[in-house]
């Protein structure tokens, strides 16, 4: 059985100017020890569809999906008790800006201890001495001194560390990373790849990872997503992707990338991602395609079969990059 | 922190010294003569007049009586009342907890029920439950209190009968006051029936002095909350698992109440400026009472005396504020 199952997910924001569409139709099956990493523009929808599993979209969210299970169970139908026992144990999160992402009035380990509280009903010895085990565990630095330090005391990688530390508190089944290195520097960044990696490696967990960088994909994941606009464009192993894309927007990614495969950020393509305003008819990339027609202009296109990477797309690219 | 404090205090200094100015200035530029007031219908030779405001010393030129006064106050000496011939500090400090047990029961009440409604106006965002309390709290913010004070009256004292009009306490219990504070006296006089009675007296004027901070408090609950609710940490909260009451009471309550306490201090001085009015309307017998009718006798002393302690106790209310913004927000106190 898979870890987690999702088909057909949707989530419409109700604004101000009519529902907008952030994410549509999107599935993803992640097994248990799998890096599965899912990449795209600014503005895809890459947190929102995850946010939207862990329920943390805010109220003015619809969310709609025809399968949203973890580990068997139905997240959907779950009693809003029963899923916060499931979030923050065995599904954990952690976020994009970390430095925002701790509450200024706690100390880290108070905000790690949290959990063990909530989750492990652990005691006060008890939860300082895990909460310190953990803190060595992410690599913080002087970790005696840090666990009674405010966030305003801490570095952007430090927060982060301590992010990931109240993630994987309680020994996850399922992390989902968005983003994890955006605010951090470059030899940090490395680090906290590295850790999050081995903590796949000894505790056997999954591992969500969104990202901008594509050398963080070839590295780390196995298999990956290319979400645009809401919608997932392609679907392949890691390494098919980068020998053969047949998506075009993924192509055009790829071809762009300075040193292809070796690294690098999403590399700029002419055009944006379209807004709640300018979704155009039929395929939603069409604007910025080189192979855009009549058809595409007005027709959504299918979903490709395996093979042409579950393009969805009317003309997939078929020829492997050079 | 001992950085911050000191410059605080020595900010105080000069603040004190243009109050100074501000409450000697501000009863003689009221028409209206101490001394003829004191004799009232009787009327007063001139020759007697004269005499007597030569003793009081108000026929000396204006600035030698304000550096008499700024002399006086060094050496800590506010003054003489001219009508009791008491000493100002000491009327103050007799009235002065009837005053305070007043404030203290209406910034409970503004706290205990303005920071609640606030939480859950912003909770319950853009529901029936949160206009109707917004629009109440406009209500009680633009209330004029003289009006809302003998309103309540009528209908709960005249009307009702539910509470006593005036006082502090029904006639009937006497005793020495040992606190000053009406509530605990009762309690410890240990005549039956004397807190209730004591307590009974506090309503109304609570409620009519609780009115305006409390609406403040509550608006500016709300809107720090939903400031706070939007932030990372929250989702970073909700995402640990924890309960809705967490989330909302700890994690966003914790910082949504650091522009909160800035704001309890302000209302301090609003109290202050309240209780005079309501005071008045009660006949509570506490320092605003007192001040509205020394105004009235042109008791220049104790005006004076009243106004610069008066102006004393916000600073220090204010500072201890500022002590205990540093204290529950963390990036202040590490400074
Ligand atoms: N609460 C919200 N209300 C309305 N629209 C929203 C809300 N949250 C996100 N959106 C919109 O949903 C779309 C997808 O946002 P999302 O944050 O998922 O993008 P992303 O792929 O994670 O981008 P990034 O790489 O910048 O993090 C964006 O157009 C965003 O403006
Ligand atoms: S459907 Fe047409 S416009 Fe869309 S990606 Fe394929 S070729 Fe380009
Ligand atoms: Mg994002």
């Amino acid at each position: 059985m898979a870890l987690l199952e999702i088909r057909n997910l949707s989530v419409e924001f109700d604004t101000t100017s009519g529902p907008f569409r952030a994410v549509d139709g999107v599935d993803l099956t992640v097994d248990p020890r799998e890096v599965v990493a899912i990449v795209g523009e600014s503005g895809s929808g890459k947190s929102v569809a995850m946010l939207a599993l862990m329920g943390l979209l805010p109220d003015g969210a619809t969310v709609t999906a025809d399968r949203l299970t973890f580990e068997g169970e139905d997240l959907q139908r779950m009693p809003a008790r029963q899923r916060r026992q499931v979030i923050g144990r065995d599904v954990s999160m952690i976020f994009q800006d970390p430095i925002a992402s701790l509450n200024p009035c706690f100390t880290a380990g108070f905000q790690i201890g949290e959990v063990l509280q909530a989750h492990l009903g652990l005691g006060r010895r008890q939860r300082r001495e895990r909460t310190l085990e953990l803190l060595r565990l992410v690599g913080m630095p002087e970790p005696e001194r840090r666990i009674d330090a405010f966030p305003h005391q801490l570095s952007g990688g430090m927060s982060q560390r301590v992010l990931i530390a109240m993630a994987i508190a309680c020994r996850p089944k399922l992390l989902i990373a968005d983003e994890p290195t955006t605010a951090l520097d470059v030899t940090i960044q490395a680090q906290i790849l590295d850790l999050l990696l081995q903590l796949r490696d000894e505790t056997g967990m999954a591992l969500v990872l969104i990202t901008h960088d594509m050398g963080v994909v070839a590295e780390t994941a196995e298999r990956v997503v290319v979400q645009y606009a809401g919608q997932q464009v392609e679907r392949q192993s890691v390494r098919g992707l980068f020998r053969a894309p047949h998506h075009p927007y993924t192509h055009a990614l790829l071809a762009a990338l300075p040193e292809r495969a070796e690294g690098g950020r999403l590399p700029a393509i002419p055009g944006v991602v379209p807004g709640q305003g300018d979704r155009p008819a039929g395929c939603l990339f069409n604007p910025r395609c080189a192979r855009a027609d009549a058809l595409c202009r007005s027709v959504a296109p299918p979903r490709l079969e395996p093979a042409l990477g579950e393009a969805l797309c009317h003309h997939p690219v078929r020829e492997p990059l050079a | 922190m001992f950085g911050f404090l000191l410059r605080r205090v020595a900010f105080l200094a000069p603040t004190f010294v243009g109050i100074t100015v501000v409450a000697f200035g501000f009863i003689r530029i009221l028409p209206g003569d101490p001394v003829l007031l004191m004799a009232g219908e009787r009327g007063l030779t001139p020759e007697r007049h004269a005499e007597l405001l030569h003793q009081l010393g108000f026929d000396r030129p204006i600035w030698q009586q304000y550096l008499t006064y700024l002399g006086n106050l060094l050496q800590g000496d506010l003054g003489t009342s001219i009508i009791t011939k008491n000493p100002v500090l000491g009327e103050f400090l007799t009235l002065f907890p009837a005053t305070v047990e007043l404030s203290l029961c209406a910034i409970f009440l503004a706290v205990a029920l303005g920071v609640p409604a606030g939480v859950i106006a912003a909770v319950r965002r853009g529901s029936l439950l949160e206009q109707a309390m917004m629009g109440t709290a406009l209500v009680g913010y633009s209330m004029p209190i003289f009006w809302w004070g003998l309103l309540l009256i009528i209908l709960f004292s005249g009307i009702l009968h539910w509470t006593p009009v005036s006082g502090r306490i029904s006639l009937i219990y006497f005793f020495e006051p040992v606190t000053g504070f009406m509530l605990i006296d009762a309690l410890l006089s240990g005549q039956e029936g004397a807190f209730g009675s004591a307590l009974s007296h506090l309503i109304l004027p609570s409620i009519v002095l609780a009115t305006i901070p409390l609406a403040v408090i509550a608006r500016q609950t709300r809107s720090a909350m939903l400031e706070v609710l939007g932030e990372d940490y929250i989702r970073t909260a909700r995402a640990k698992g924890l309960s809705p009451l967490r989330v909302i009471g700890l994690h966003a309550l914790r910082n949504a109440l650091i522009p909160v306490i800035t704001t309890i201090g302000l209302q301090v001085g609003v109290l202050l400026a309240g209780a005079i009015l309501t005071e008045t309307i009660f006949s509570w017998p506490g320092v605003g009472k007192w001040m509205v009718d020394s105004i009235f006798r042109r008791d220049y002393p104790a005006v004076q005396g009243g106004l610069l302690l008066i102006a004393g106790v916000v600073m220090v209310v204010n500072l201890v504020v500022d002590l205990l913004y540093g204290l529950i927000n963390p990036r202040i106190r590490h400074q």
